[in-house]
């Protein structure tokens, strides 16, 4: 579709879109509800503009195929949903330690295991911050409606080529599955990042040099940098290491090459919260629900506001306190048996009340739910 | 703030929400996809449109929203219709609760057979759509007509351009007939109502 | 052998490949065949005169799977079982290198067992060298899906139950267009069979029969390294001699050389088309 044209998209085409829009020339894929509309656009778009699209043998397959086109230069993505998210894990771990760009999409749906297939969740969310095993800092973003599911995708990839390191957009499937009208935007109207490439020469090139802002340039496979890319802990030349002083270097960095940025990464959608004595947090489609009973609640007259979490790790929780610095009460509303409650509990003094208001039957939290408990809470 | 929320509350009166049920296979969610895209083309409102549907992709209950609003729509399902299609007995009996009182109530006459109101416009679209536009799958397009007559959402002619831009080739025929049936139809019952008043 | 004529000669060309300052000694036991296969594939790539620029090494997990570490060429060491995926990506994204996945028989036909078919179904131009030592060696002994049936692991102490893999075989029968099974007793067979995998443009399988004495061979009274590859020595047949040897006769052999071709059309190729016929101008 060319740039400028308006038209009903669904979320997960939505999401398509916006990766194009940011430079998406691979996508590796399997099929898996709600997502798989992420995979089949992708597939009749990626050619179109002489992008390559695979359909792999398993999601394990898909992520490693993105992984290995992203070190050969492509800006790539994926899109599944929990189950496929969970195979996924040990090389999205893999792309934290190679220091990877990556766009991992995850439509959420019920679980655990295959869970509530065509339903709505929202209980991934720990698991985009805690997924593979062991030390690294993750970014996850959650779009909210079809609309902003086009431009996060592109903030996705802005961050995981900026950062080098693997991004998870958080969708779920009401967001997915919706359609609403969509503007692919005009070119130029979004800042679109690429990877920082090497410019010194091959024979100087160090392949994870600690630069002052701690990311290294990534050259592309055939471009004359021979270098080595492990999942074992490594050098700065990216060869494995057992070495207790080189070890931290490596964690430090996957740490601090977020952490030092971390207010360029937080987003947030804040409504209604100048003169708020409660304040909803939520994120995903529950933000669409805070935001419309926060609406008809002000029109009654009751002082309720409303922070979204566009950016949901890392947490912001320098800005939670700051938002929540004048409420004396604080609803948390997700889809699951509360995964954010415990961050903002972290982070909220002690002379707040804090509810929390989760639905995990399947269904999304209705605007008539999120008002009762306003009531209860009141 | 000691005086309760929930006596003081309004339903939001910029929002018109719309809901397609029927069975599985009937073309429920394709048929909102057309009433969005017709509605939205024009750029002068917004639409959200949504689904539910279980794993099965024939039999079984479909349903889809379309919400439309001036502003921003911030809630993208239905939170009390405007307006509620029912293709089945099943989907009337289950989603009529969901209609406001003022609310507008289309069904299939052809499937349906118990209605819990006399407030209805009553249209056998599945016959009307085998009998009359040549398939029993268009049965949905019939209904599209009937909503445009019904509300005027959207003019017939962005309407038309909807449904042939997403309809399979060669269907152009069928389908623009069931839909002037179905708008055919449900003015005749408009003008028959309003001459009852 | 042609080594003991030109030994220098030999010797410079394989540390030309060597990645110049890393990481030596490797991981190999002494006596492992892994190096052989190394020094093979040294020469084929000498041979057919690629860039170093051009080559890409992709391994997953195990003992062969360090191979690529220790050459100068663009290295991608994965997760255990994932190379051909990963290689996939490499390949599909960049048709023009030249992918080559080093891997083992845990990591191809086990855990990889899924990506090693479909690898070949797709017939991607990738050539896939499996060093198949017939145990996992850097876990430390344990029974892999080619450990024959009755032999001694650390996880099959009182023999294997199981039947084994034949890796050519399950290549062959899954689509690849090229597979080849040789020794590291046969080192320039092995480099012919590798020069031929690198050029057929498709999916391309070499078996490498290799040792692993210090398990394979201790648990089940092989011998050490070099009794080990002598006996490969002893059971191979060379491929056209084997068509006329019965079943009977050929149990227990290794036939080598080159088992299976076909003219499949190549999976980036036939993408190629798609793009060319759909790609907006």
């Amino acid at each position: 579709m060319s740039n400028g044209t308006r038209k009903l998209l669904q979320g997960n085409a939505s999401c398509v879109h916006g990766a194009l829009y940011a430079g998406m020339r691979f996508f590796a894929g399997y099929p898996i509800t709600p997502s798989t509309e992420i995979a089949e656009v992708s597939s009749r778009e990626l050619p179109r503009v002489g992008g390559k699209f695979i359909q792999m043998e398993d999601e394990i397959g898909s992520i490693a195929a993105i992984i290995g086109a992203s070190i050969a230069g492509s800006k790539v993505m994926t899109g599944t949903s929990g189950p496929g998210y969970s195979l996924m894990v040990e090389n999205i771990g893999y792309a934290y330690m190679s220091e990877t760009p990556v766009v991992v999409v995850n439509v959420q749906r019920g679980g655990p295991s295959t869970g509530l297939p065509t339903k709505v969740s929202q209980s991934d969310t720990q698991q985009a911050r805690w997924g593979p095993h062991g030390d690294y800092t993750a970014i996850a973003i959650a779009p909210s409606t079809v609309e902003d599911t086009l431009t996060e995708t592109i903030r996705a990839f802005n961050l995981a080529e900026r950062f080098r390191t693997p991004v998870t957009v958080l969708l779920d499937e009401v967001i997915g599955h919706s359609r609403a009208m969509v503007k692919i935007p005009e070119e130029g109207e979004y800042e679109i990042i690429n990877r920082v490439k090497a410019t010194s020469s091959p024979e100087e090139f160090e392949a994870f040099e600690m630069t002052p802002n701690l990311i290294s340039p990534m050259p592309a496979y055939g471009e004359g940098y021979r270098y080595n890319v492990s999942g074992l802990t490594h050098d700065t030349h990216g060869f494995p290491t057992n070495r207790a002083d080189e070890i931290p270097i490596k964690l430090n960095k996957l740490r601090d090459k977020i952490m030092n940025y971390v207010d360029e990464i937080t987003k947030l959608r804040v409504e209604f919260m100048d003169d708020a004595d409660i304040a909803i947090i939520s994120y995903g489609s529950v933000s669409r629900t805070a935001l419309q009973a926060a609406s008809i609640a002000r029109q009654a007259g009751f002082k309720v506001g409303c922070i979204q979490l566009c950016t949901i790790w890392p947490f912001p929780e320098k800005e939670i306190k700051a938002l929540c610095e004048n409420c004396s009460k604080i609803i948390v509303g997700e889809l699951n048996m509360g995964q954010i409650v415990e961050e903002v509990r972290k982070v909220i003094s002690d002379d707040k009340e804090i509810h929390t208001l989760q639905r995990y039957d399947s269904e999304i939290l209705t605007p008539m739910q999120m008002l009762e408990k306003l009531e209860e809470v009141l | 703030m000691c005086a309760k929320l929930l006596d003081k509350i309004e339903i939001p009166v910029d929002r018109y929400e719309l809901r397609l049920s029927g069975s599985g296979g009937q073309g429920m969610i394709f048929a909102s996809v057309v009433l969005s895209e017709a509605i939205g083309g024009t750029g002068e409102k917004k639409v959200v449109q949504s689904q539910s549907y279980g794993p099965e992709a024939r039999g079984g209950a479909s349903k889809a929203d379309v919400v439309i609003s001036a502003n921003e729509i911030f809630y993208p399902k239905a939170m009390k219709l405007d307006f509620l299609l029912a293709m089945t007995q099943e989907a009337v009996d289950k989603y009529y609760p969901d209609l406001k009182d003022d609310g507008m109530l289309v069904v299939d006459t052809a499937l349906v057979t118990e209605i819990p109101t006399d407030n209805y416009y009553g249209i056998p679209c599945t016959y009307l759509a085998r009998e009359e536009a040549g398939h029993a799958m268009v049965a949905n397009i019939v209904a599209l007509g009937a909503i445009c007559a019904a509300t005027g959402l959207a003019s017939m002619e962005a309407l038309t351009k909807a449904v042939l831009n997403r309809a399979p080739k060669g269907t152009e025929d069928k389908n623009r007939k069931a839909l002037e049936i179905g708008y055919r139809e449900l003015m005749k019952l408009k003008t028959e109502k309003e001459a009852a008043k | 052998m042609t080594t003991a004529t030109k030994p220098k000669q030999k010797s410079d060309v394989f540390h030309q490949y060597l990645r110049p300052k890393k990481k030596f000694p490797n991981v190999w036991c002494p006596g492992c065949g892994i190096g052989i296969v190394m020094g093979a594939f040294i020469r084929a790539i000498d041979k057919l005169g690629l860039s170093k620029d051009e080559v890409v090494l992709v391994s997953g997990i195990g003992c062969s799977s360090r191979f690529p570490v220790y050459l100068d060429f663009n290295s991608l060491h994965t997760t255990h079982g994932r190379a051909l995926p990963f290689a996939t990506g490499v390949k599909f994204s960049r048709p023009d290198l030249k992918v080559i996945v080093i891997t083992g028989d845990g990591d191809a036909l086990a855990i990889g067992g899924n990506h090693f078919i479909h690898a070949c179904r797709r017939n991607i131009d990738i050539t896939a060298i499996l060093i198949n030592n017939h145990i996992y060696g850097m876990t430390g002994g344990q029974g892999s899906p080619t450990t024959p049936s009755e032999a001694f692991s650390t996880t099959t102490p009182y023999g294997n139950v199981e039947k084994h893999f034949e890796p050519c075989d399950l290549a062959a029968a899954a689509g690849a267009s090229y597979v080849a099974r040789g020794t590291v007793y046969h080192a320039v067979q092995l480099e012919k069979a590798i020069t031929q995998a690198i050029e057929n443009r498709g999916f391309s399988l070499v078996e490498a029969i290799s040792n692993c004495h210090t398990y394979f061979g201790r648990l089940n009274r092989k011998g050490d390294g070099l009794a080990m590859i002598q006996s490969f020595k002893d059971r191979a047949v060379p491929v056209a001699r084997a068509g006329k040897m019965s079943e009977e006769e050929l149990e227990d052999k290794l036939v080598i050389g080159k088992l299976h071709t076909t003219g499949a059309t190549e999976f980036c190729d036939e993408y190629q088309k798609v793009i060319d016929a759909h790609k907006e101008k």
